[in-house]
Parts: C-alpha cells; structure tokens; sequence
C-alpha cells in the first residue's frame, strides 16, 4: 500500500503523496464510483463520491505511463510502466492478477472491445534516448495460467508516432485506429489493414501553426476532431477515401489544444487547453459551445464517465476537478509537485503542512489524514494563464509561533530585471478560522528578500527579514508613530547591515533573546530588546549557508553550516568554536519539539540523513542514501500522541515526524513498524465504510441478515465459518448491482416478504438454507479473487468465463420454480 | 471554479490631516447663507434666549436677524455715525451699542429709539457689554478710559483710565458682576475689579490686542492681537498657557462653542480656526473675505462671521434630521423593497440556514478586463474624473495591464486625442505612482516616436513634460546630496559603530534619478530629432 524502501531496522522512508498525478489521464469507472490515475510508480484509486484516496495499486517499479479498463471485465484495469511490464488489476479491491512482461519501456496503452485479448501499446524502439522514435504495436496476451507472463507476440501497427499518446485514438469502437504526428494525420482501418495519411502544411498564409497535439474520434460517428497547436479544432469527415476527405475547422484556444474528448454518447466534445477554460461545443451544431472558465491550472487530460454525468480534468497544477454537469466538486488537490517555492512549514493550529498551492495560493495540506484542506489565496489577483507570462508567486512564508500570524513574501519579474515584490502580513482570524490580510509593504527592501523568520517568543511577535541589499529589518506591530494608523498594522522597527555584506540566513534564538544573522562568512549576534550588536563569530572560512540554535538543555550552542563543507557548532557563553565536522549539510532541520537537529547531507550523489544533539557530535542516528536527490526542504511535525519507543535509536521520532521533500518532489518520511501496521488497517477500514450505504434497503436486510448471522451463530456454534462482517458482503453486492443484472423483483420480493413475517422454524431452516447457499457462494467467490490464479487455470478460455454477478444470476435463474410453465405446457394439445 | 478576482487597488495612506470626531462635527455645517450689509461688520452677538436671535453691527446701523431669517426682523437705524460694538443684555431685552461720536445708546429690542443715552466720552466707543447684574454698562473707547454706566439713572459710576492706548476689546465675567476684563492697543490685557476701582492683574500681549474672551469657567482668558492667540491662567495669576500662531494676519475675533468649549479664531487671513483641547487646529473654515466678527449660536447651532466686504455669513449646522430627508428622497420604489424583502426575518434556533450568494459587482474597468478589452479598460481607467481624483485606480489598471504583459498592447493605435489624455497625467512625481507611470512614458514614447511631430498639441505636452522631468530631476540630485551630507554627520556621531542608523531617512523616498534622466534624454532626443 505505501511505497516502502526496506532499510536498517525498523526505519522505512515511507512516500507520502506528493507524486505528479497528472502525466496521463485519469479513467473513471463504468459505474462513476472510482476514480483511478497513475502517480508516480502506483495506480491510486479514489472514490468519486467521497473524494477520499481510497487505496494505491502497487507493484511497478517504475513510472506507470497508462492505465485502461479491461473492456471484457469493467472490475479489472491495465497498467502499464516504463519498467517494461503490462499488469492487470483488480481495482475494487487492490489485487494484482496477471503480469505481462513486455520486456520493452512502455509509454502508453490503448484497448477496445473488438480487439479481446490484444493490447496496443507505445513503445520507445530507439536505443539512444536522443533520437525519440515510437512505435504502435498491438500485442496479443498470451492464454496462460502463470501470473507472470511473457508477451511475445507483437506486431507493429505504426512506427514514427508520436510521444504524446493523446495523439492516439480508437474510432468506432475499434474500426480504425487514427493517430497523428507532427504535421500527418494517419488512419489505419483494421479490416481493410491499410493506412491513410493526410497531411497539412506547416504554416499558412495567416501564419497558423497545424502541428498536430491531440486526436478524439467519436464514438458512434465516422469523424475524428483533432487540436492544432494554434488553438484549432478540425473535424475531419469521409477519411475513408483518402482523396474525397473533408475538415471543418473550429477556432477559440489561443493556444495549444492539449485534450479533447467525446462524451459517450457523442453529442459532446469537450476541449481544454492552457486558458484553463473547459470548452463544450456541441456536436453538429456547429460554432455553438458552453464554457466553464477558471478552473485551476491550465487543463491537460479530460475524461468522461461512461453515463456521461461527471467529467474529470487534470491541471498542471496536480490537482484534479470533478464537475457534475453543473454543480462543481473540487478535488484531490494532492501536493503540487512542481513549483513548491516556500520552505515546508507546519501551521501551528491545525498542524497541517502548508506549502504552494495553486498559482499564487498557500494550501494547508492534512498530513495525518492526506487530505487537502485548503487554499489561501495570497496574490488575490486574477491569474492569467498564458504560456510565458511572468506573474506573482509565492516565494516565501513563515509562521509565528502560536499560528496567530503568517507572512508571506510574493514575487514577479525574477528573471526581467525589474523585479517586483509584496511582503504580507496575515492574521488569523477566530471567527472565519482563517487568515485575513493585515497589512501588505510594498517596498519592504530595495531588493529581493533572502529568508525571514518570526521572533520564537510568546508575548511580542517580531518578524526579521534579510534581503540582499544587505540590510537587514526588523518589524514590528504598530509600532511606528509616523503612520499615524491604529496600532495592529506592521511597521519597520529596525535597520541593520553589517560591512554592506550580502546576509545569508537569520535565526532567532529559542527565547527571542538572541538573533544570528549571517554576512557571507560572519555570524553576527543582536540583542532585539535594544538592537545592539553583541558579537560576532567567523572562524571557519565559507559562507554560512544555514543557521539554527540549539534548543532546550543546548541552549547554549549555536550551529551553522559553510559551503565548505563544515559543519561548526559554536558555544554562546564562551563564543568559541565548540566542535566542527566536515560534512557537506544542505540542509538543517531544528526539532520545536526537542533538542535534536536533523542534517541532511549530500555527498556523491545520494543524500544521508544525520539526527544528533548539538551538545555532542556524535549523531543519534544515522541513515545513508536515503534518496539520490539532494534535499533543501525538511521540517519535522508534531505527533498528536507521542509515541513510546524505548528503542535508543528512534526515540527522536517519539515526540516529531521528520518529513522532507526531495528535487524530484516526491514528500518522504520515516516511520516506524507501528504506525505502518496502523495506516494499513486504518485504511482497510476505509474501504469498506466507504462502500455500505445506509438506504432503507439496507436497513431492512441488513437488520434480516444480522438475524441470521445470530441464528447462525446459535445453531451453528461450533462452526468454524468465519463471520462475515457486519453489512454482509452478499447485501453490499445486492445493492450496489447495478438493476438489470440483478435477479428478477419476484426472486427478491419472496425473501423481503419473508423477513417481514413473524418467522416459524421451517421457514427459517428453509431461508436459512438459501441464506447459506449465497454466502457460501460470496465465500468461494472471495476464495477466487484470492486465488485468482488457480481458478483461472482451471478455466482455460477466459474469455468464455462469465462476471461473478452473471454467474450467480445464472444460479438463480435455474433454482426458480418454473413449475407454471409445466402447467402451460401441460394444457397445451 | 473561481470566481473572477477584481484588479486590487492598493490602499495607500493618507498623508493629510487625521480625520477624527472633532473635524466630523466641525464639518457637518451646512454650505453658508450669505447677506449682504452696508459697510463692514464689526459686531456679531447672539441672544442668550430662544430662538436666538443675532444682532449684527455694520455701519450706522444694528440689524437683528432670526435664527433662519434672510431679511433683518429689527434694525436700529437712528445712528448719526458708525455703530459699534452692539451687545444683548443676559435677558436678551436690552441691547448696547457705542458709536464712532462717543454716545453710547441703550435699546429695547422691541422699540426703535433708544431709551438711554450715555454721554461721557470723548472719542469713537468700539466696545460696550452689561455687566452679568444687567444693571450697569461698561464701555470701551479710544479716549483711553473705560467707563461704567448706571442703567436706570444713565450717569456715570467711575471711570478707569490705566490703558494708554486705545481700548478696542472687552469681556465681561459672567460670574461675577464687578469684573471686566479690557484689551487694549497698548499691547496689555487689564482685568478690573468695580470693587477696588482699579486693575487687580495686567498680562503683556505684545501686539495690538484686538478681542479678549473669558471662558465660561473663567479661569482661562483669551486675548487675540498681532498674529498671536494666547491663552491665560487666572488662577496662576495671569501666567500664559499657551501662544497660538496659526493664522498668518492679524487674529481678529475669537469665540468659545458651548459644546465642549472649543476655540474658535477668525483672522484678516480669512479663515476661522477651530482648536481642539490640546490647542491643535482641529478644522478650518475658508471665508471670502478677511474677518472682522463672528460669534456663534449657543449649542453651536449656527456660525455667523461679519467680513470687511460687509458680507454677514452664516452656517448653520446640519442635523441628523435633514440628513434622512436627503436619503429617503433618494430611495428607489419597490426595488428597494424587493431588496430588503426578508431581511428582518430571525432565524429559529434549530432552523437551518442555507446562505444566498452574494452577487459580485465589477467595475466598468474590471468588466473590460475580464473579457480582455484592454483598450478599453485603459480609456475608462483614463478618464478624466478618475484620472484627476482617483489616481490610484488609474496606476491600479496600468499595473494590472503590465502585469498581464498587455500594457503596450492598450497603449497602440490611439489618436491625438486619446494619446492627450495618456500623456496629461499630472502624478508622475508622486513616488508612489512614478514607476508605473514613467513606463507608460516610455512605452508612450516608443510607440510614437515617428508621429509626434503631426500634433502639434502632444508636442507642446511632451515639452512641458520634459521641462518638469528635468526640474524633478534636480531636485532629486539635491535630495540626494543632502542625504549624503547626513550619511556623513550620522556617521561621524557613531564613530565606533558599524550600524547606522538611517531609518528616519527611509521615509524620504528617493526616485532613481538616473531613471528621470534617461527618460529626458529620450525625450529630448525625439523632440529635437
């Protein structure tokens, strides 16, 4: 379930979120329950109605590159990675069935209902990465019973497509297959096995660019729409005689298409580009169209349920958006991977982790139930989305210590040279439970600000920001008489610099009384009461990268790291260097809650991770090659309970979790056996609450069942049938078949008929009898997807084996009474 | 799906005067009635008696006018030449008033010819008062001496001559009824006691005093002269509180409001200043002409200030009444009603409240902007009344346009006239506004370069942009250098100290100069091109 890299002991660097989920498109289940999407090296799979992860399908050992749904059995999904494997799953409940080794990287999949048992894939066919050359092949799953199985049976259909498997599309229901390249539309018509081809020119007169960015065919209809990389949308018609084909062309993206999709029933094509504006014209009516405008980051893959009810987008931005026709649910905001400007930060009242959210946007992300809470909007203006637009972003946030203040930092224009910033101040606010703007200073410094950090002390909150004009400012509430404003808005309160020296990092002590600021190579140490310069501390050459002071029973030290990689630890009574140790630090990391210090250290090329007290240079504990990336972000959260571990070596995860985030973005964690053992059950749990509704319907079975299962229990008391948990499984299969596979109103009516009356024994041994009979049947059933394997190895055509609802309808079919159809029989002559 | 974010309009502080309830309450006075008198108006005096009346001297005459009357509803006529100083008695029955020939003459406000006459002095009498038993009169003249009437038996009771100059103010205690308080043109401030038949305290003014004034509690004395307005402790033996400077000529009437007991000053400068407690000027009244008089209604109902030009003008104070009257005529039918329609409506505990959404106006500009007219948006930001008064919504749309990369865009394809009013924005050295605005010059400037030379209406307008471009640009060099210079002394006065200290001169927010004279340069090469 979680992504778990096996180390020392009981340490396990666990992945929380954080992977893109946005690199292919998201499919949603035939029944609208589950949403599935690949991120990173799993398949997560969400419940629509909830909006919650529900459970991960684990198993790649590289990037899953695309999944489909098994069009024979709408229960089961293809996965396919670039580790060169296709898997098929069984998504409800999270088992792996079968594995196709390949043997080649695969980039994307396609299935269709015509082709059973073939599956079309992307694969990359150049050796060397430079020259990208992709090829369409369809392979043919071999019949076997093994669960890893090798495909070998491959044919091309295309080589030279595209890398974007947008540009590949199934028409008709498997009838041809149309993909485009650059500037060539092909179609390949399967029965006739050929290939047409049409081509546009590069650019026209007008100075259109017709490179083709990606391809939808309509699911009943001969017509494929294709997106242009000028913002058109042509409707090509006739291509089956290459000569006689016709296009229309639609135009309203300024920009690229980057999707298109078909609404099942095809009345509907649905385009989205970068201006973030789901498009919907409608089919045939030609220039006509609805918009849905501002839906987040630009939109890069739509996809539409089976009934045509909820459409899903993924942004750039790694969030997705379900819309319900009309009424909009936003959801998974997951970690944005890319862009995370701001250091991680906890937000001391909810203890959620906060970091960038959408463009211009803060968002305080759940780490103990992974669940996005929120975006605070700081930029409040509207975000243009436009390829190469400079526009204001996040850079630089930071909390006080109760949570009561944030301030944020906001910037544009860093690569022109005009650079233009915001520092905000936000207050939160009891009544909404959220931040309000305070006060904004428009020109905080005459240049970029570097870091800044809050005063650690309780009563007076005071906020130090270093800038590389050289100075350093300290503001303070309403402090200033000059702006003759009411006392809660922020003012400067002090200037300092220290030989026009570039400052490189601030800190301020664990009591406030101190506050380090580093020049280049010098640590210099203020008193903020009277803003005196009390010492300053530059044995060590290089510049100081990082600084922290030691808190609790180390108050007295104070560490820093250098470039040359040095880390020195200096003690504040004696202002002497304590003791120093060369390890390259990038990054260091305090415990609020403790005295120790987490350091994490890059050195040929993977990152280790040191946790030690900085009274003694000795580290606590030591892990090597953690990741291959370097680390710059880090921060350690509070638990809710400490934990009890009297283990020596992780007892600095009793009382804080260690979170950091790597180049790659991907968040990780250590966690201990414990915990692990709890996330796994917990989400167990999950699942099944999540798919027992209460209807009335339920009431009333699930009332008869406990009965039974009672009766059961009492007759029976010997048994060693395990019970069936509560809502048993039968009644969750009931009500959630879908009603033309159900058994006939008859079939059913007699039982509720009979729950209802006052039960004597013969009716009850005769229900009870039926009543076994299913759940034994829910039992094998249960045994089968357990050991799917042997099952199917008995079964030799898969194809010929029946879905378990057909089965047991099947069943029933046969036990009713068909005694009155005799009687017909009978009184005809 | 968001909703669209309006361009945010930075609020920036006012650097003004502090609005507080004081200039709230001065400020709710209606806009003055003005009546023109004969010759100028040396006296103003309110009735101490509902409804007020005021009686106003000018020239040879004595007019009492209503609290809301225009015309004069009595007037005293039978002057042989100029009339001063015309004062009600504490009953408001009786009324006082000298004259340019010495006769000092008693009237009933009911009649017409007066009932007393006082003979005695030898030159003009600028000033008259009862004394608080409404029995005796007490008179100022530019004969030196001031003199105490007996009303019943009109002879004179004693006559005090210790000024050596003209008399030209006087104050009599309302507490005690042998007090009076005298100023004169000898530069002194004399209190007299009818008791002792001389003056018990004698405060140098330095100037000229031209009104003195008790406050109600009588332990604060006002004299106003020259261009000062001092304050004096009685109770600390006449020792000064407080010397105001505010006006820039000679004050020449002062007046105490009942509500509070604020200070009021009228100048030749013709303002009338209204002090706060503390002796800080709390609000300003403009008057068309230099001041003479002004008095003020008891519950500072109504101001009237008598000018030189003979122009009475009196402001009358607004009430929350009028007010409503004001805003219900504006109200709009059954709309309104429909608006408000269930908004008194309380909830039950245990109801459920479902919240409408509230509907999200956008500006004109900020419609064009959402449908991405920049052009446009750029014309409505421009226009002349939001360009002019609201400077800060015209630079917040042209922030907002260079932050979509679409400023240069808004600022092509306009003709002379629309060029005229991009060109005719008077903030450019407003160091809030300047950066922004000095891109659109030079966006402006690169986009016309070859056709400024048609119009000869923008080239005049770049010419005199180039003129102020090139002043400012001095300035700020010698801003400069006087920033340097107090680098230097800051410097020198922390001599071991690495830190100095210039957050005072933060505040002096400089302007690249280096910017400004580039884009004259620009300018000047175009124009001479």
């Amino acid at each position: 379930m979680l992504y778990i890299y096996i180390y020392i002991y009981i340490y396990n660097i666990v992945r929380c979120g954080g992977s893109k989920v946005n690199l292919r498109p998201p499919i949603i289940s035939t029944d609208s329950r589950f949403l599935l999407c690949a991120s990173g090296d799993l398949v997560k799979v969400y419940s629509t109605r909830t909006e919650e992860w529900l459970h991960s399908l684990q198993g790649h050992t590289n990037q899953v590159t695309g999944i489909a749904l098994n069009p024979a059995n709408h229960l089961q999904v293809y996965s396919c990675s670039v580790d060169g494997t296709v898997k098929l799953w069984d998504f409800i409940d999270g088992i792996l069935i079968k594995t196709f080794i390949i043997g080649y990287p695969l980039f994307a999949i396609y299935v269709s209902e015509k082709h059973e048992g073939v599956l079309f894939l992307h694969v990359s066919m150049a050796t060397d990465s430079k020259n990208e050359c992709f090829q369409l092949v369809a392979v043919h799953l071999p019949k076997s019973a093994e669960q890893e199985v090798e495909a070998k049976e491959m044919s091309v259909v295309s080589s030279h497509i595209s890398s974007n498997p947008s540009c590949t599309a199934f028409g008709r229901g498997g009838e041809y297959i149309a993909f485009a390249r650059h500037l060539q539309l092909n179609v390949y018509f399967f029965r006739k096995q050929k290939t047409c081809s049409f081509s546009l020119k590069a650019t026209d007169k007008k100075g259109a660019k017709n490179a083709f960015t990606c391809i939808a065919c309509h699911p009943t209809d001969d017509c494929i729409a294709t997106g242009h990389e000028d913002g058109k949308i042509r409707l090509w018609r006739n291509f089956i005689h290459k000569k006689e084909y016709t296009y229309s062309t639609q135009h309203w993206h300024h920009n690229a298409v980057n999707t298109l999709c078909f609404t099942p029933e095809g009345t509907h094509l649905l385009s989205g580009g970068i201006e973030s504006v789901l498009v919907q014209w409608q089919y045939g009516a030609g220039n006509r169209k609805e918009f849905l405008p501002r839906l987040g980051g630009s939109i890069l893959h739509i996809s539409v349920s089976s009934d045509g009810q909820l459409f899903c987008t993924s942004h750039s931005d790694n969030s997705k958006l379900l819309s319900f026709k009309c009424l909009f649910l936003p959801m998974l905001f997951m970690l944005s991977g890319d862009g995370v400007l701001t250091d991680l930060m906890i937000d001391p009242r909810s203890k959620a982790l906060v970091l960038n959210g959408k463009p211009g946007h803060l968002q305080f992300y759940s780490l103990l139930r992974d669940k996005h809470l929120y975006n605070l909007d700081i930029v409040q203006q509207e975000y243009i989305y436009e390829a190469g637009l400079d526009q204001f972003e996040v850079v630089k946030a930071a909390f006080d210590i109760k949570g009561s203040w944030l301030a944020t930092v906001e910037e544009r224009g860093q690569k022109s040279s005009d650079l233009e910033f915001f520092l905000k101040l936000w207050a939160f606010d009891e009544r909404t439970q959220s931040f309000v703007l305070n006060t904004t200073i428009t020109a905080a410094h005459t240049d970029r600000i570097i870091s800044m950090c809050f005063s650690s002390s309780k009563e007076t909150t005071m906020l130090v920001t270093i800038a590389e004009d050289g100075q350093f400012k300290a503001w303070c509430q309403g402090a200033d008489a000059d702006t003759q404003q009411d006392q809660n808005f922020w003012s400067c309160d002090f200037v300092g610099s220290y030989h026009n020296l570039k400052p490189t990092n601030c800190s301020f002590s664990a009591d406030s009384s101190l506050l380090a600021v580093s020049f280049q190579e010098v640590i210099t140490i203020w008193s903020p009461e009277t803003w005196e310069m009390l010492t300053t501390l530059c044995q060590p050459p290089g510049v100081i990268r990082d600084l922290c002071f030691g808190r609790l029973s180390c108050s007295k030290y104070l560490l820093g790291t250098t470039t040359r990689n040095l880390l020195c630890c200096w003690n504040l009574l004696t202002c002497a260097l304590e003791w120093s140790s060369s390890v390259e630090v990038s990054k260091l990391q305090p415990d609020p809650l403790s005295e120790n210090v987490a350091a994490f250290s890059y050195q040929s090329k993977h990152t280790d991770v040191f946790v030690f007290k900085p009274s003694e240079p000795r580290p606590l504990f030591t892990n090597k090659n953690v990741c291959s990336e370097k680390v710059h972000r880090a921060v350690f959260v509070p638990r809710e309970e400490p934990l009890n571990n009297c283990d020596e070596s992780s007892q600095w995860l009793n009382r804080s979790q260690l979170y950091f985030l790597t180049q790659n973005m991907d968040l990780l964690t250590f966690s201990t056996a414990t915990e692990e053992d709890r996330i796994l059950s917990s989400s167990k749990q999950l699942v099944i609450d999540d798919s027992v509704a209460v209807t009335p319907f339920y009431l009333l079975l699930g009332k008869h069942g406990q009965q039974q299962q009672k009766l059961n229990t009492q007759s029976h008391p010997a048994a060693d049938k395990p019970q069936q948990p509560q809502g048993s499984v039968t009644i969750k299969e009931l009500l959630h078949t879908p009603a033309h596979v159900l058994p006939a109103a008859s079939v059913l009516c007699s039982m509720f008929v009979n729950s209802l009356l006052i039960s004597n024994t013969g009716v009850q041994e005769e229900m009870d009898s039926e009543k076994e009979e299913e759940d034994s049947e829910e039992e094998m059933e249960a045994c089968d997807s357990q050991q799917e394997l042997r099952v199917q190895g008995s079964v030799d055509e898969v194809t010929l084996k029946l879905s378990k609802a057909q089965e047991r309808e099947l069943k029933r079919v046969r036990k009713t009474d068909f005694s009155w159809m005799a009687g017909l029989i009978d009184s005809k002559p | 799906m968001a909703s669209f974010k309006p361009t945010k309009v930075q609020f920036l502080p006012k650097l003004g005067e502090k609005v507080t309830e004081e200039t709230l309450y001065w400020k709710n006075y209606k806009s003055p009635v003005q009546i023109k008198e004969f010759g100028a108006i040396t006296k103003i005096d309110f009735s101490p008696l509902p409804p007020h009346n005021y009686a106003v001297t000018a020239s040879t005459r004595i007019h009492i006018y209503g609290p809301h009357s225009q015309e004069p509803i009595r007037s005293f006529t039978r002057f042989r030449d100029t009339a001063y100083g015309g004062r009600f008695r504490g009953d408001g029955k009786l009324l006082v008033a000298g004259s340019e020939e010495g006769l000092i003459r008693l009237f009933d406000i009911s009649g017409r010819v007066a009932l007393r006459q006082f003979k005695g002095h030898s030159k003009a009498v600028h000033m008259t008062s009862f004394l608080s038993d409404g029995f005796r009169v007490v008179s100022g003249s530019d004969d030196l001496s001031c003199r105490v009437w007996d009303v019943p038996s009109a002879v004179e009771l004693s006559s005090l001559t210790q000024h050596t100059d003209y008399i030209r103010a006087l104050a009599p205690s309302k507490l005690n009824p042998d007090l009076f308080v005298t100023g004169s043109y000898d530069h002194t401030v004399k209190v007299f006691d009818m008791r002792s038949g001389s003056s018990v305290m004698t405060m140098q003014h330095g100037h000229p005093v031209e009104c003195v004034l008790l406050y109600p509690s009588e332990v604060l004395l006002v004299s106003t002269g020259g261009r000062y307005v001092k304050v004096w402790d009685l109770l600390k033996g006449g020792q000064e509180l407080v010397s105001l400077k505010n006006h820039h000529k000679t004050v020449t009437c002062a007046c105490v409001s009942s509500v509070g007991n604020k200070l009021l000053t009228g100048s030749l400068d013709r303002h009338v200043k209204v002090y706060n407690s503390s002796y800080k000027v709390a609000h300003n009244f403009d008057c068309d002409a230099s001041i003479l008089s002004m008095a003020i209604a008891p519950d500072d109902e109504a101001l009237a200030v008598g000018m030189t030009n003979g122009v009475l003008s009196v402001r009358h104070r607004r009430h929350q009444k009028d007010k409503e009257t004001l805003t219900s005529r504006r109200r709009r039918g059954p709309s309104y009603q429909v608006f408000v329609k269930g908004k008194n409506f309380a909830p039950r505990q245990d109801d459920f409240l479902v919240s409408k959404p509230v509907k999200q106006y956008l500006r004109k500009y900020d419609k064009q902007l959402k449908s991405f007219e920049v052009s446009k948006a750029l014309d409505t930001a421009l226009q002349t009344w939001t360009r002019t008064s609201k400077p800060d919504v015209t630079v917040a749309v042209i922030i907002e346009l260079n932050r979509r990369g679409t400023l240069k865009n808004a600022l092509a394809g306009r003709n002379e006239e629309r060029c005229f009013c991009v060109l005719f924005f008077r903030h450019i050295f407003d160091p809030r506004f300047s950066r922004p605005l000095l891109m659109v010059g030079d966006i402006v400037l690169d986009l016309y370069q070859q056709v400024f030379h048609e119009s000869p209406v923008v080239e005049r307008l770049l010419q005199r942009l180039m003129e102020v471009l090139g002043r400012e640009a001095e300035l700020q060099q010698e801003l400069l250098q006087v920033l340097g210079i107090l680098d230097t002394l800051f410097t020198s006065l922390t001599p071991r100290k690495e830190v100095a200290c210039v957050k005072t001169l933060q505040s002096i927010s400089v302007l690249k100069t280096t910017d400004l004279s580039q884009e004259k340069r620009k300018i000047y090469h175009i124009y001479f091109e």
